[in-house]
């Protein structure tokens, strides 16, 4: 008897955003499977960020169902809210460190509010997570504030990876990273979703980044959701796809990854 | 439940782990590895095989541990490992002697600490100094470019520090003149000199009560806005944004805010003292049941010409000290909001302190010149 497939890491159906009288998403359907990097892409306006919020649980969905590792996400928010955040990571698209906090101090706060243990412990969860994104044991005694933009990127990321999500929601996570950040980024990026098995999550304008780790991207056009792999993308004739992916900066970009 | 179980002897040892190695069980993991031996030779072998689900946390917390205890004569091999495991040993290598942790520096004898006080109190001051002349000089500009005073601007902080303000200032000025004269007329009343309650009312609403209450209400209201929204706009670059397109913060944010309240806060006076004698004309009329035609009759009476101006002269004073130290406070935010919420209370702190500071000194001036 063949076992049934496990249930798809998010799946979101049939899901309405309203603000007001504006309509933001109009029964959006969207999957993601375990062990992809899943790219969302939209024009502004169009919702992206607004997605993921109610992915998180923190937007109720005007209408539809979100669903994380086949159990809803409102009645988890509503009953357990600490376990459904243990399973995702999170990172925005400003990083979101505490500014009050040292960099450690960020990584360390999930760990320390879930899981009492020694600072010594703390110390050595810190350095790891510093380690895996990247950063030096020394750029953990500084403030969100003195750091370089790639360096935030990465302390946020390190934040999310913390508490060892399976799952990672990553908000612009190249916006505004100079062009060798960015690729590092990438490579940080693909290295993790490789060693840790992470089913990653990212709403991204980078056309370099979306060609370099996507292995699906999901576009909204229209408040719905047009999903397939990057090849499959390129042949759509919708005319916001085309222009997206066919417009002068894509083709530049699709050159090298083709070439 | 964590298990770690140490077997064999001498050179030749297996680490079984076993049971819970998830995060939720760090506090456990941590006391089964503080049971480890101090130190360990030859060969080890760790068999990760009986772990449940292993977190990568608690797996690098055994490397640490391990190394700490082992290094360098301890060969480890690993069986049944995690997927991850590789990566964490790269990282363990490519970490390699962790960087010297600075020592911290010699603290400072008394001497060079006041030596350090005194160079920061006098830097302190001397971009307050700046910060004050910035705004004389934009006031200075304006002679001769109104723009500069932008009235728009004007009209919302005057509107946003007085209008929005009266109710508040109405009711306390109301309330602490109802409360001085029932608690005068108490011990007036024992002399047979009820009637004086009229004076004490009216001569100190006028003199004091009016216009430091006032300002009090409009430090805590005001002077914390000022300080909070230019912070904010601090924090957002705003103000950096401006002087790149070659406006200055101070012309644009900090003196409308503080002509706005040097505006407002003589005219919350005015209501104050109003509110104030009404208080008093209140309460001697039902409580000492003085008609109010006795009431302003005595009033005109008590009253010198220059007791009405004696507070309201104080008000546009009070009001530059509450703006400047607001908006100054605001301009200094940086970094993060906790340096906001830190510099919002020193704003109505030290406003508050700078009012009273003043109003004694107006105290002491108006004795000496007879006013």
């Amino acid at each position: 008897m063949p076992q049934p497939a496990p249930p798809p890491v998010i799946r979101v159906r049939g899901l309405v955003s309203r603000f007001g009288s504006q309509v933001v998403h109009d029964g959006l359907d969207m999957e993601v499977h375990s062990n992809e990097v899943f790219g969302v892409v939209g024009g502004s306006g169009t919702g992206k960020t607004v997605l993921m919020r109610t992915i998180l649980g923190l937007r109720a969905p005007d209408g539809g169902t979100v669903e994380l590792y086949g159990r809803d996400v409102r009645q988890l928010a509503a009953v357990d809210r600490s376990s459904l955040v243990r399973s995702y990571g999170v990172t925005f698209q400003n990083g979101a460190l505490i500014s009050s906090l040292t960099v450690a101090q960020n990584i360390q706060l999930p760990l320390r509010e879930y899981y009492p243990a020694s600072e010594k412990i703390l110390d050595q969860l810190a350095e790891l997570n510093l380690g895996l994104v990247g950063l030096d044991v020394a750029d953990g005694g500084k403030f969100p504030s003195q750091l370089s933009g790639g360096m935030v990127k990465r302390a946020a990321l390190a934040r999310a990876l913390s508490l060892e999500p399976k799952l990672l929601l990553l908000d612009e996570p190249t916006a505004g990273l100079d062009p060798i950040s960015a690729a590092a980024f990438d490579e940080l990026l693909l290295y993790l979703h490789s060693q840790l098995r992470l089913t990653v999550v990212m709403i991204t304008h980078d056309l370099d980044t979306l060609f370099r780790t996507c292995s699906r991207v999901g576009v909204i056009v229209d408040g719905r959701m047009i999903t397939d792999t990057l090849d499959g993308m390129l042949q759509n004739q919708n005319p916001w796809i085309r222009e997206y992916f066919h417009g002068p900066r894509a083709r530049a970009v699709e050159k090298e990854a083709h070439g | 439940m964590t298990v770690l179980e140490l077997e064999g002897e001498g050179d030749d040892r297996r680490l079984y782990l076993s049971g819970d190695w998830s995060l939720p069980a760090l506090g456990q993991i941590e006391a089964q590895l503080r049971g480890l031996p101090g130190e360990l030779r030859g060969t080890l072998v760790c068999d990760w095989s009986g772990a449940e689900a292993p977190a990568m946390g608690a797996a690098w917390v055994l490397l640490m541990r391990l190394t700490e205890i082992g290094a360098p004569h301890l060969d480890i091999r690993h069986v049944g490992e995690p997927h991850y495991l590789e990566l964490l040993q790269n990282l363990q290598a490519s970490k390699g002697r962790a960087p010297a942790v600075p020592d911290a520096a010699e603290s400072p004898g008394p001497l060079s600490e006041l030596g350090r006080w005194s160079v920061l109190q006098g830097r302190h001051a001397e971009t307050a100094l700046g910060f004050y002349g910035g705004i004389v000089r934009v006031l200075g500009a304006a002679f001769f470019r109104p723009r500069a005073l932008r009235v728009s601007s004007l009209a919302r902080h005057i509107y946003e520090t007085g209008i929005t303000a009266i109710p508040i200032v109405c009711l306390i000025a109301f309330l602490i003149s109802v409360i001085v004269a029932y608690l005068g007329a108490q011990q007036l009343s024992r002399f047979g000199a009820d009637i004086f309650v009229v004076d004490l009312v009216t001569i100190s609403v006028l003199r004091e009560m009016g216009v430091l209450l006032t300002a009090i209400i409009v430090a805590g209201r005001s002077g914390s806005a000022f300080a909070a929204e230019i912070g904010v706009m601090q924090l957002n670059e705003e103000t950096d944004a401006l002087r790149a397109m070659g406006m200055s913060p101070i012309e644009l944010l900090v003196v409308p805010r503080v002509l706005a309240l040097v505006i407002a806060l003589p005219l919350l006076t005015i209501i104050a003292d109003a509110m104030g004698l009404a208080g008093g004309g209140l309460l001697s009329l039902l409580n000492l049941h003085i008609p109010l035609v006795q009431f302003t009759f005595r009033l005109r009476e008590a009253l010198s010409p220059t007791t009405f101006w004696a507070g309201l002269i104080k008000a546009p004073i009070f009001a530059f000290l509450i703006a400047m130290v607001g908006t100054y406070r605001g301009m200094q935010v940086r970094d993060s909001a906790r340096e906001l919420g830190r510099l919002t209370t020193v704003a109505v702190v030290q406003s508050i302190f700078m009012v009273i500071l003043a109003d004694a000194l107006f105290a002491v001036l108006f004795v000496k010149i007879n006013f």
